[in-house]
C-alpha cells in the first residue's frame, strides 16, 4: 500500500531535504534527469584532498526521488570521494526502506546516485583521466 | 449509469479486462488518453484471423488469401464511412497516427516545403506534431511557428489568423483535441482560415475521432490522422486520409512489395491509391481487429460517447474543484473540453499521485504527456490526468475522488 511507500522518513525528508541548494566555488556541479517522470537532479560537491567536504543537491520531481536525494548527501558527505563508487542500488533503497519499487519508480529512487557517480567520474576525468576509465567501469549502477 | 447516453453496465460486459483487479480492488481505468481497453469482439476477430483464415492478402488467388483481403479492406471501407472520406482510396493504413504524420512530412513535406518556408503548429500539440516538422524545417532550412496556448487552454485564434495570412506559412497541422488539457479546437473555422490563403491543413484526430463525430468533408481538412488502439482496437494500426488531389501527387513513403504494378530491372510502376503507400506485408490481424471496433462504436453512435464523456467529465470537474489544494489545467467549459482532465493536488508529484490512486485500483497517466512544450508554457513538469471512456461510471469517479483525498491527508494538504 502507499501507505508503506510514503512512509514517514520518506515525507521528512521531501518536505525538509537535507543539504538543498546551491554549492558557490563547488569543484563538480552535475545534472541528469528522468525522461519519464521529468524528476531533475544537480548535485554539486566541494572536494579536499579526496574527501568530500561538502555537498549540495538541487532539484524538483517526485517525492522518492527528491528524498533519496537527500538521505544520499548525509550518506556521503565528508567520505572519501572515492567510496561513492561502492554504493550500490541495494544501499540506496535500503536507505529510504523501500526495496520492492517497481522498474518504473525505482529510477526515480536511483537519479540522485546516478547524478553522484557521474559527478565523481567527472571529477576524476578532470584531473586524472587514465583513472577516470577504471572508476567508470567500476562504479556501473545497473 | 442507465440513465445516461450509454448502457454503461451491458457494455462494461464485453471488457474482459474490466474484472480486473489491481491491488484487490476493482480497476478503475482512467487512462483512456494514452490507449483504451478492447472488448471481446475485437480480441475475437483477431483470433478468428489466425485461427481460420491467416493468409497474405492481396496477391494469392486461393481462398483464405480472398477472405483475408476481403477482411482487410472492409476495415478501409469502414474507415471511410467513420470519417465520411469520400472514397477508400484516401484511407492508408499506417503503423500508427506517429507514422501518420512522418508519412506526411516525408512526403508531401519533402516535396513542398522550401528554404524560408514555414510551418505552423501550436502549443497544445503532441511530441508526435513537432517532432517530424522540427526535423523536416532542419532539412529544408524551413522555420517552424507555434500558435500560443492562453491560461484557460484555449488558442489565440488572433495570432493563428496572423500567422496564417504569412506568404511563407505553407501548411498548419494541428490537434483537433489536446491530449493534455481536452481543449477542443475550432478546426473548421482554422481550416476555413488557412484555405483562404491556400494553405494545407494536417488534423491530429487522435483524441478526437475515438470520442466524437468527426467527418473530414464537413472540416474540409487535407490531411487527418488518428491510432485505432485509442479507439477500442489494437496496437499497431494508424489511419492517414489524404484528399485525393493530393494524395495522387505525392511519391511513395516506404517502398518495396505490395506498393507496385510493375517491377523491371531499372525502374518500377507503383501501385494505385492507396496501395501505393502501404509497401510489404501490412499488419493484417490487427486492421481486422480494428473493424470490430469501430463496429462496436458505430452501434453505440458517436454522438451517444461525446454526451457520455461530457456527463462524466461534468461530474468528476464538479467533484474535484472542491477538493482541497487542487488545481485544474485547460477548459473548464466540458462543451469545450474532451473526457480529459489534467491537475495538480498541492504539491504532490503526479508520480506519487498516480503510485496512491494504482493502490487504490485506479489507473491514472502521470508525467508530461509527451507534450513537453505545453508543459514549459504551464511552467509545470508534469500533471496527473484522468481520461475516460464508454465504460467508465460515476461510481468509479466517486472512488477515485475519495483516493484523492486520501493522498491529500497522506501528504497533509
Amino acid at each position: 500500500m502507499s501507505e508503506d511507500i510514503y512512509r514517514e522518513i520518506i515525507l521528512d525528508h521531501y518536505r525538509n531535504p537535507r543539504n538543498k541548494g546551491s554549492l558557490p566555488n563547488a569543484d563538480i556541479s552535475i545534472h541528469d534527469s528522468n525522461p519519464l517522470c521529468g524528476d531533475e537532479i544537480d548535485i554539486h560537491l566541494k572536494v579536499e584532498e579526496d574527501t568530500i567536504k561538502d555537498i549540495k543537491f538541487e532539484g524538483r520531481g517526485c517525492a522518492i526521488s527528491q528524498a533519496s536525494a537527500s538521505m544520499l548527501t548525509e550518506q556521503v558527505i565528508n567520505k572519501p570521494l572515492n567510496t561513492i563508487k561502492d554504493i550500490a542500488k541495494e544501499d540506496i533503497l535500503e536507505n529510504i526502506g523501500l526495496m520492492n519499487l517497481g522498474p518504473a519508480r525505482i529510477k526515480c529512487a536511483l537519479l540522485s546516485l546516478k547524478v553522484l557517480k557521474l559527478g565523481m567520474v567527472k571529477y576524476y576525468a578532470d584531473r586524472d583521466p587514465g583513472s577516470a576509465k577504471k572508476i567508470q567501469d567500476e562504479s556501473k549502477l545497473y | 449509469m442507465q440513465r445516461g447516453a450509454l448502457n454503461v453496465n451491458r457494455i462494461r460486459k464485453d471488457f474482459p479486462i474490466l474484472c480486473r483487479k489491481i491491488k484487490d480492488r476493482p480497476l478503475v481505468y482512467f487512462d483512456n488518453a494514452a490507449t483504451t481497453q478492447k472488448p471481446l469482439s475485437v480480441i475475437d476477430a483477431i483470433r478468428d484471423y489466425y485461427m481460420n483464415y491467416n493468409s497474405n492478402i492481396h496477391r494469392a488467388v486461393h481462398q483464405m488469401a480472398e477472405e483475408a483481403t476481403q477482411a482487410y479492406e472492409t476495415t478501409r471501407q469502414k474507415v471511410a464511412n467513420l470519417i465520411n472520406s469520400p472514397s477508400t482510396d484516401e484511407i492508408i493504413f499506417t503503423r500508427n497516427a506517429t507514422e501518420a504524420i512522418n508519412l506526411v512530412s516525408h512526403t508531401w513535406g519533402h516535396d513542398n516545403i522550401r528554404k524560408n518556408d514555414r510551418i505552423l503548429i501550436t502549443e497544445l500539440e503532441h511530441h508526435s506534431n513537432i517532432v517530424p516538422w522540427q526535423i523536416l524545417c532542419k532539412q529544408s532550412r524551413a522555420s517552424l511557428d507555434y500558435v500560443d496556448v492562453d491560461k484557460g487552454g484555449y488558442l489565440d485564434m488572433d495570432q493563428c489568423e496572423k500567422a496564417l495570412h504569412n506568404k511563407n506559412t505553407k501548411l498548419i497541422s494541428i490537434s483537433e483535441v489536446s491530449n493534455v488539457l481536452g481543449t477542443i479546437v475550432p478546426i473548421k473555422k482554422i481550416v476555413k482560415m488557412a484555405h483562404d490563403q491556400n494553405i494545407p491543413v494536417l488534423v491530429d484526430a487522435a483524441q478526437s475521432v475515438p470520442h466524437m463525430p468527426v467527418d473530414v468533408q464537413a472540416l474540409d481538412c487535407d490531411f487527418m490522422v488518428f491510432s485505432a488502439h485509442k479507439m477500442l482496437g489494437p496496437t499497431g494500426v494508424g489511419v492517414l486520409y489524404v484528399k485525393k488531389d493530393i494524395l495522387e501527387k505525392l511519391e511513395p513513403f516506404i517502398s518495396g512489395g505490395d506498393m507496385i504494378k510493375e517491377v523491371h530491372k531499372y525502374d518500377t510502376i507503383y501501385n494505385d491509391l492507396p496501395y501505393k503507400f502501404e509497401a510489404g506485408t501490412p499488419n493484417i490481424a490487427d486492421v481486422i481487429g480494428f473493424s470490430a471496433a469501430i463496429d462496436y462504436l458505430s452501434h453505440l453512435g458517436m454522438d451517444k460517447i461525446r454526451d457520455h464523456e461530457i456527463e462524466l467529465t461534468r461530474y468528476a470537474m464538479d467533484a474535484m474543484k472542491d477538493i482541497k489544494g487542487i488545481t485544474l489545467y485547460g477548459p473548464l467549459d466540458t462543451k469545450n473540453k474532451g473526457g480529459v482532465i489534467s491537475f495538480n493536488l498541492g504539491d504532490i508529484h503526479p508520480h506519487d499521485l498516480a503510485t496512491i490512486l494504482n493502490d487504490h485500483g485506479i489507473a491514472i497517466r502521470s508525467g508530461h504527456h509527451c507534450a513537453q512544450v505545453l508543459m514549459e508554457k504551464f511552467d509545470l513538469s508534469a500533471t496527473s490526468r484522468a481520461s475516460f471512456y464508454i465504460y467508465n461510471t460515476v461510481e468509479e469517479v466517486d472512488i477515485f475522488i475519495n483516493a484523492l483525498n486520501d493522498a491529500r491527508r497522506l501528504f497533509g494538504i
